[in-house]
């Protein structure tokens, strides 16, 4: 992990030229004729959000601001020599700034096409992918946090019949998990549940499942995001579509 | 003397290697074989123009980082990622990629350049690039405080599919302030740069 992914973004703004242009857009302008006062104004408005928020407002942001405020006195200052020679509007350096910028944004665009042009051609090397991981994505532990609380609301209904209350280690559970996989390398999570007894057997299968998954025994799959729950062992061949 | 070289060479050497093979290892090979310079260009350059128009091949040779690679056809792409997992992917945020394509066109440049450019700080982000291999530094200029310029990799190249530096797409250019009527607004054009062309 970088410390660039832990950099919180307002909206995604990567900085201040990337949210004055974002507000010029927005607001429909042009470019090289900016109602400075009304950019200044909504520019400073965002500020203000982002310190609701608790974002760190970075130092940039805020020389911007003082830069778009400075601009804005220069322009509703009453020119005091009229007849010296022709001055440069206020606005010219940061329009100049704005446009170099958005230049190497486009830029960057253009490289991000390149990259995905290029990632349709495949070069030798590297392995065969393991499993199929075409229509799976790893569930998050949201997923199966919920998928448990349905199995919990179901075995609360069941228990009512319980006799014997029956105590599993986790560590029995993960092995009786394994044995299954074991026949079977690609169980529902339901399929799983559906030996568990009581409620705390629930409980105990699902504290079985995290720590297989964190040792990589195992990994959640989901074809599609709130879709059924897979479990499947780690090294195994490719199971087919099921 | 083209009768000489055996049978699906070229094919066979580039598969041969991962990483692209520059054109100059493939005209050494020939020149071992005594064959004359212009006519090893003329071998190659026939075998390029060929290759890529049979009938029931399945793979490509490009041009990339200064050589040719043998690729799979674009077209087989989706029967090609359910078999195979990329060896690593690059994911780059947009503040890399941006930082990328001023150190890409700006080369050498220097860290208060790509700063100025992007009006925020941009150290961080260089040091994500080099780790991923995709810049690297050139070297200190001659001005005072030394600072380290920075230019991109060969696998700068590999990654983006280019020849060369050269066939980066054109940097649109700045308009000039007040001659540039017909781009008022913003952004409004931006055509698919050209492949390595």
């Amino acid at each position: 992990m970088t410390e660039e992914a832990y950099q919180v973004n307002l909206e995604g703004f990567e900085g201040p030229l990337d949210l004055l242009l974002h507000l010029i857009r927005e607001s429909k302008v042009d470019i090289y004729d900016i109602p400075i006062s009304r950019i200044t104004e909504q520019y400073l408005r965002y500020l203000d959000l982002m310190r609701e928020l608790n974002l760190d407002v970075a130092g940039e942001f805020l020389v911007m601001a003082a830069t778009l405020t400075m601009i804005k006195s220069r322009t509703l200052l009453p020119d005091p020599e009229p007849e010296g020679e022709e001055e440069e509007d206020p606005r010219d350096r940061l329009v100049r700034q704005l446009l170099d910028y958005e230049r190497f944004r486009q830029a960057a665009e253009g490289l991000g096409e390149l990259k995905a042009t290029r990632a349709l051609l495949w070069e030798r090397g590297g392995d065969a992918a393991p499993e199929s991981t075409e229509y799976e994505v790893e569930s998050t532990l949201f997923d199966l946090i919920g998928a448990f609380q349905e199995l919990l609301e179901r075995a609360d209904a069941g228990e009512f019949h319980q006799v014997a209350v029956s105590r599993m280690s986790i560590q029995e559970k993960m092995t009786e998990v394994m044995d299954r996989l074991s026949q079977l390398p690609r169980q529902r999570l339901e399929g799983l549940a559906g030996v568990c007894r009581n409620r705390s057997e629930v409980v105990v299968l699902f504290l079985a499942i995290l720590e297989l998954v964190r040792v990589h025994a195992i990994r959640i799959r989901q074809r599609r995001t709130l879709g059924r729950i897979w479990v499947v062992r780690s090294v195994q061949e490719e199971s087919d579509e099921g | 003397m083209k009768a000489d070289l055996p049978e699906g060479l070229f094919e066979a050497l580039l598969f041969s290697a991962e990483g692209p093979i520059p054109r100059e290892r493939f005209l050494e090979l020939l020149q071992e074989e005594e064959i004359p310079p212009e006519e090893a260009e003329g071998i190659l350059d026939g075998f390029l123009e060929r290759f890529p128009r049979r009938v029931d091949g399945g793979t490509i040779v490009v041009e990339v980082a200064g050589g040719y690679q043998l690729c799979t056809r674009p077209e087989l792409h989706d029967w090609i990622r359910r078999l195979r997992t990329r060896k690593e992917t690059i994911r780059l945020s947009r503040a890399a990629m941006e930082t990328l394509a001023i150190v890409a066109y700006k080369q050498p440049v220097i860290t208060p350049e790509i700063e100025r450019i992007r009006g925020v700080r941009s150290g961080p982000v260089l040091r994500t690039l080099m780790e991923r291999g995709l810049i690297r530094v050139l070297g200190r200029m001659d001005v005072p405080g030394k600072p380290l310029m920075y230019g991109t990799t060969e696998q700068f190249l590999l990654h983006f599919g280019l020849r060369d530096l050269a066939s980066l797409p054109t940097l649109t250019e700045i308009q000039d302030l007040y001659g540039a009527d017909e781009i008022a607004q913003v952004g409004g054009d931006d055509a698919p740069p050209a492949l390595s062309e």
